[in-house]
């Protein structure tokens, strides 16, 4: 009886049925949303190139005549691409982490479905990464406008960017999981984000911070995305930047073993 | 109903740690059967309920679902299950319609198909005119429907309910056991979980009674309460503190009394007759009440204690 039982019911569904499914829930979550994203998306490289570009940038210029041989705003804006990016993977990766697994409890009502852990964890990145492709594109194309890149090569920035957001939404999703209030957040937000932001060779190269600060910058995926955003925006990609991207693809490899390890701990017990 | 066995634990156990939630059930869920877990809070219901719902993992002893393995076939069991939760877990920022659309999908059904069971669900539920509001400010019983609507969505074989009317006003309690005859009627295979005796009588064909993680008695709601109650209960209030003192008053009238905090409970096949010798023997209650025995006297009965506290 169990055997004739058992072979009943739907086919199992594919991988990509499976993810799919999944995105479909933050792409009409989104869809609610998208107004006020897109005007924020939109205004932030707009302050940020105004602001830091041109008006800090010309006391820069007029005081030490650039960065490295490069005007301040060609110096500061790539750089930016990659801390948007960072935040934008700590705005997913935190508190609507925590709602779903908390509050709305709405992984627990997908893995009442066929859907696995993996496939939950999986298609939840998959939306952040689409989110990131997006929020990167649109800052580069604005800040394009504005003058702030020299070279085409800086649509590679897109891509580095998504490396850069996913190096930290990665591992933040395995962290969020093991959290029981949002207090945990403070702490990631004073000691990690913060520090991160002014000493990641964001604003002024990590050769001014003093030697024994700068290898914290080197194991830290915002100095690797910064660098590689930078080098995409000047047009001087080199060796160095397989290194770069290979440290952001070995934060986002241990981070998925980390963040399925804690998504599997909290969700399936 | 026929004997094809949807459910079969044996020696079933859950542990979290030190603690014991589920210490080695044995149930029998037969297909278009209603299925009780009735038992207080605490009780193990809802970690058998998530064991068989294939989101749990046994600690211990054996488990079929559809003859399936849930340690190893947990997808194939979930695709042919659904599951309302203790607590609605509905994204109450989105519409009523996306809900169903969105979850339609997880089961890897079609645009097409999952618009087309939505639009009866909905109407199942009858929620059709609040397809395209948001769901946050519905009402308690709608969001309910809504959950059961969704669970509904791959129209499976048999439906998980933890808790369906916990914290819903009478009126939206009896809408929801309306809806749920219905499906029962349909051949859908309903597995419950309550602390409510009334819904246990309303809904099960058979039930379990469980305390402490372990399975006390079992069978239909009338045959349990011909084996452990009597026919009728007199219900006695005194003006006293503790109803303990008064119970020597009462003492060898009925078959059996038990003390509760703020009455006393006589078991007797006849309530008036009982409550005449009462009165014969100079007590004097506050007030005095004659009913049936329900389930609640069952569990009285075995555990001594009631079911909600």
């Amino acid at each position: 009886m169990g055997a004739t039982m058992a072979t009943r019911g739907p086919a199992p569904m594919t991988v990509g049925t499976r993810l799919r499914a999944v995105v479909a829930f933050y792409a009409v979550v989104y869809r609610r949303v998208w107004r006020g994203s897109v005007i924020g998306r939109f205004l932030n490289p707009l302050l940020v190139v105004l602001s830091i570009g041109f008006g800090l940038g010309s006391l820069v210029d007029h005081s030490s005549g650039g960065v490295g041989g490069h005007d301040y705003l060609h110096f500061v804006v790539p750089a930016i691409i990659a801390t948007q990016a960072m935040s934008v993977a700590l705005g997913e990766s935190t508190y609507q982490v925590m709602g779903y697994i908390m509050w709305n409890k709405m992984y627990l009502a997908m893995l009442a479905t066929p859907l696995s852990v993996t496939d939950v964890l999986a298609g939840h990145l998959l939306a952040v990464a689409l989110h990131l492709v997006f929020a990167s594109v649109l800052f580069v194309g604005v800040a394009a406008c504005l003058g702030a890149f020299t070279s085409w090569w800086v649509i590679l920035a897109v891509p580095a960017a998504v490396l850069t957001g996913l190096a930290f939404a990665i591992p933040i999703f395995g962290y969020t999981a093991r959290l029981e209030t949002d207090t945990g957040f403070n702490v990631l937000f004073r000691f990690v984000v913060t520090p991160l932001m002014l000493f990641s060779g964001t604003f002024f190269p990590v050769d001014q911070l003093s030697p024994f600060l700068r290898p914290i910058a080197w194991v830290t995926p915002l100095w690797h995305g910064v660098e590689l955003c930078r080098d995409a925006a000047y047009g001087q990609v080199h060796g160095a930047d397989l290194v770069h991207a290979g440290a952001l693809l070995l934060f986002i490899g241990l981070g998925w073993v980390w963040a399925r390890w804690s998504f599997t701990r909290r969700l399936v017990v | 109903m026929n004997d094809e066995l949807l459910v079969r634990a044996r020696g079933l156990r859950k542990e979290f740690g030190d603690f014991t939630a589920v210490d080695g059930i044995d149930v029998d869920v037969r297909r278009g059967e209603a299925f009780g877990f009735l038992g207080p809070n605490g009780a193990g219901k809802s970690s058998s309920m998530r064991m068989i719902g294939a989101v749990s993992p046994v600690s211990g002893g054996e488990l079929r679902v559809f003859g399936l393995d849930p340690a190893t076939d947990g997808a194939s069991i979930r695709a042919r299950l659904g599951v309302v939760p203790q607590t609605d877990n509905l994204d109450e920022e989105l519409t009523v319609e996306e809900n169903l659309r969105v979850y339609g999908r997880y089961f890897g059904l079609s645009g097409a198909v999952v618009a087309e069971r939505a639009r009866e669900l909905l109407d199942f539920a009858q929620l059709t005119e609040r397809a395209t509001d948001r769901v946050e400010p519905l009402s308690g019983g709608m969001k309910r429907r809504l959950t059961i609507a969704r669970s509904l969505i791959n129209n499976p074989e048999a439906l998980l309910l933890d808790e369906p009317t916990t914290g819903l006003d009478p009126q939206a309690r009896h809408i929801l056991w309306d809806r749920l005859f219905r499906l029962k009627r349909a051949g859908v295979t309903l597995i419950i979980t309550t602390h409510y005796m009334d819904e246990a009588e309303q809904l099960c064909d058979r039930l379990v009674v469980m305390d402490k993680g372990r399975i006390v008695a079992e069978g239909s709601p009338r045959a349990l309460i011909d084996e452990h109650s009597t026919r009728e209960v007199l219900e006695l209030r005194f003006d006293v503190d503790d109803h303990l003192g008064s119970a020597g008053d009462v003492d060898g009238i009925g078959q059996r009394v038990e003390v509760l905090p703020d009455r006393l409970l006589i078991y007797t096949d006849d309530g008036d007759v009982a409550l005449d010798e009462v009165t014969a023997r100079g007590v004097r209650p506050m007030s005095s009440l004659v009913r049936r025995s329900t389930l609640e006297d069952v569990f009285l009965h075995l555990t001594g204690r009631t079911l909600v506290d």
